[in-house]
């Protein structure tokens, strides 16, 4: 703790001291040099200047917004714009590209690339995954269990129009029945126990103990062969899911087949045509089929 | 009664009432000297400014591709060129290496001849030294620019200093000019730059460096050491009593007297020091010390004073050096008549010289045998793996490739230590041996998405090892990397 104490004069170097003393300990007064005085009002003047041409002052319903008129908002939407003014160059070969040609010139598939990681992260990752690798309900985009078709091309359609979005004329439609409602269902509980524990086997899984699976194929046949195919590997055209790859879009569980067969599931998915433009989607459709899957 | 004592008593003989919070840097008026080390300074700043001012002129060819100057720091795409030498952002322990380089050479200098950094090399130094010049050449030397400063306002001062704030701001416009030469291609540049066709931003570091060089070396001058510079503290950790620092040789110096009264001294065979006091070594030192009182902060260890007491003692007879580089040690020894000793092979000069010579040798080594092709891998995380049809399961991994030479290179890609495993990339050919070829741009870096598929029993829960190899088609120079195949 300083003491106060009298401001003497140190007789080896003949300066004064400050004026406080620590246990004993003097310091010696030496002054600043004159310039920095003159740099610390320097300081003070160039904060009026920053004053004046800067925001500074806050007022009661707003406040200085100082001569060059600078805001972070301006700047970002400046920033936005340039950035913008730069896509319309470098994504010009983009434009008129149809998604086979991106695909084939390897310039075209880095910036395509690049364009859609941002849009599919912007717009597909909250259902789809952030890598496409989706959930229960929502397509695994990385595996090859397509239902309308793998292809650039299909994809660009699937994206552009959705499925069963009905506002769009040309969407993906497709209606599995809920075979166990009504009255009476079109199948009793038994009979859709039996058509799972089947289905199970199309994938080489074990059907469920004690359950006739030689009547679930019967049924198999008689109901659910028209969509899904004889053999249950789906038909692309009408988008019947392949029973037979053992990936099962609402899981292959005994209780998550009997429930998709129960109530039939029918989800949707945007038509991103009316949302997005023409090169975005390209671009997300030559992502989604770089996930490893595509066709 | 000792000093301490006195401070205890308080008895200090005047007692004020405040002191003084600021007070005006006496200014300096450093006198024109010749000799040894004033010759010195002179070829060193010579050498030292011509390199800056010369070198981004210089052109070194790298090829179609790349820029031809010798030294560049190119921003916009991130690379630095220094003669044959290139280096990538990621190289920038390079930088580091020479970080390391230069701060040992500093302590060795430091450990061999004090600051002397600072009285040769440092660029306040150099360019004051220059500012000096120019200040003598107009307003003439010491004493006439004192008598300037305090003779009023007149046709003849408008004059002088006019002339000499203009071409100090010339040197200093020249100064920023270069400075921004070494960013872009120089001819290129200084023709933009006149024909007010440079960037903006080119114009801004110009008049910053203007201001600083104006500023620093014209009106700061020894108050940057004296005041803002870091090092005279460090130095304190680093000297030892061996180092020779600039030493005034009081031995030899002590009682002072002058001409005469030493002669009268002498013959009374009274001690007669050879110091007469003249203080040619003060007005001579750029930055106002007295080098008689001993090492101090503002010594940059230049050596004018050398010089300059050199010239009296030859006038005056007497033998010279006796301010020389020297050391305290030395003095001490020789007022005890033993010999002086000079050990500038020390261990800890050796230590020194061993670790400059190691950390060379290591970067020199990295340097020759950089390689050109580059490849890292990043597993894509969602999903770790994806279950395909017929029991196989497929890994995505983010590959990016670096082709560091300055023309274009293929690259063939394999993937091994995974039974089964076949692979794919719509961003890469496939080349006749199943190999992917990628294609990369000179001096650019290219990301593929790879896809392997192999197998369930191949992949492990825990990630099974994957090496991927990329050999240059060229000169079949190769970069390994690892990575986990993950599955069920």
């Amino acid at each position: 703790m300083a003491t106060s104490d009298k401001i003497q004069v140190d007789s080896v170097t003949g300066q004064t001291t400050t004026g406080h003393e620590w246990d004993g300990i003097r310091e010696l007064n030496t002054p600043l040099p004159r310039w920095w005085l003159w740099t610390f009002y320097a300081t003070i003047l160039f904060s009026i200047g920053y004053w004046v041409v800067y925001p500074a002052w806050p007022g009661i319903t707003g406040f200085t917004h100082g001569l060059w008129g600078q805001s972070s908002r301006g700047d970002v939407a400046a920033d936005v714009a340039a950035i913008q003014a730069q896509r319309a160059v470098t994504e010009g070969g983009l434009k008129d590209a149809t998604v086979e040609q991106i695909v084939a010139d390897k310039k075209l598939l880095s910036l395509a690339l690049a364009h859609g990681k941002a849009a599919f992260a912007e717009n597909c990752a909250p259902c789809h995954g952030a890598g496409g690798q989706g959930g229960k309900g929502y397509r695994n985009l990385t595996n090859e269990d397509w239902l309308w078709g793998g292809k650039l091309e299909d994809i660009q359609q699937t994206i552009t129009h959705g499925i069963r979005d009905y506002a769009d004329k040309d969407t993906r439609q497709s209606a599995m029945p809920a075979w166990g409602v009504g009255n009476p269902p079109a199948l009793t509980a038994d009979q859709i126990r039996q058509v799972a524990s089947y289905v199970r086997t199309l994938s080489k899984l074990p059907p469920e103990d004690g359950v006739d699976v030689a009547a679930g194929q019967k049924i198999f046949a008689d109901n659910c062969a028209v969509c899904h195919g004889d053999d249950g590997k789906g038909k692309r055209e009408m988008g019947s899911a392949n029973l037979t790859d053992g990936l099962q879009l609402y899981g292959g569980d005994v209780k998550d087949l009997i429930q998709t067969i129960t109530y039939a599931r029918n989800s949707t998915m945007p038509a991103w045509g009316a949302k997005l433009d023409p090169v975005t989607i390209k671009t997300l459709a030559v992502f989604v089929h770089n996930l490893g899957a595509g066709e | 009664m000792s000093a301490a004592e006195k401070l205890e008593n308080g008895g200090g003989p005047e007692v004020y009432d405040e002191g003084p919070l600021y007070a005006s840097a006496a200014k300096v008026y450093p006198q024109k000297v010749s000799g040894t080390y004033r010759r010195l300074k002179w070829a060193l700043l010579i050498v030292c400014l011509g390199l800056y001012y010369v070198l981004p002129f210089v052109r070194w060819d790298r090829g179609p591709n790349e820029p031809h100057q010798s030294i560049l720091i190119d921003l916009p795409h991130s690379r630095f060129y220094w003669f044959f030498i290139e280096i990538w952002p990621q190289e920038v322990y390079y930088f580091t290496g020479l970080l390391i380089l230069a701060s040992l050479a500093l302590f060795l200098s430091n450990a061999l001849f004090g600051r002397v950094w600072c009285g040769y090399f440092c660029i306040q130094t150099v360019w004051t030294d220059l500012f000096m010049w120019v200040e003598r050449l107009v307003e003439g030397d010491r004493r006439d620019r004192i008598k300037l400063e305090a003779a009023p306002w007149s046709a003849s001062k408008i004059g002088k200093r006019v002339a000499k704030h203009g071409l100090w701001l010339l040197i200093a416009c020249g100064t920023g000019g270069a400075f921004v030469l070494y960013f872009a291609d120089a001819p290129t540049l200084v023709a933009n730059l006149f024909t007010l066709k440079a960037p903006l931003v080119a114009y801004v570091w110009i008049g910053i460096l203007t201001f600083t060089t104006y500023f620093l070396a014209g009106h700061m001058r020894e108050q940057v050491c004296l005041y803002m510079c870091p090092w005279p503290r460090i130095q304190a950790a680093l000297t030892d009593v061996d180092a020779l620092n600039v030493t005034y040789r009081r031995d030899r110096g002590e009682p002072r007297l002058s001409v005469k009264d030493a002669a009268r001294a002498r013959a009374a065979g009274k001690p007669a020091g050879d110091c007469i006091d003249c203080l040619q070594c003060v007005v001579v030192c750029p930055t106002g010390v007295d080098i008689r009182k001993g090492s101090q902060l503002g010594c940059i260890q230049c050596g004018l004073c050398i010089d300059a007491c050199d010239a009296v003692m030859t006038k005056v007879h007497r033998p010279t050096r006796l301010i020389a580089y020297d050391t305290d040690e030395n003095i001490k020894r020789r007022a005890r008549g033993e010999k002086p000793v000079y050990k500038l092979v020390r261990s800890r000069t050796i230590l020194y010289v061993v670790v400059i010579a190691l950390v060379g040798s290591l970067m020199l080594y990295k340097l020759t045998t950089r390689q050109h092709i580059g490849l890292s891998v990043l597993h894509v995380r969602a999903p770790m793996y994806t279950l395909a049809h017929d029991g196989m399961v497929r890994n995505g991994y983010t590959l990016r490739f670096a082709n560091k030479w300055s023309e274009p290179r293929e690259f063939a890609l394999s993937v091994s230590g995974l039974p089964g495993a076949t692979v794919k990339s719509e961003e890469a050919d496939t080349l006749p041996d199943g190999r992917l070829k990628v294609s990369l741009d000179p001096d650019a870096t290219q990301e593929i998405e790879l896809y392997v598929t192999a197998p369930v029993a191949s992949a492990a829960a825990a990630g099974a090892p994957v090496t991927m190899t990329a050999t240059d088609l060229k000169n079949g120079e190769t970069a390994t990397v690892s990575d986990h195949f993950f599955g069920p």
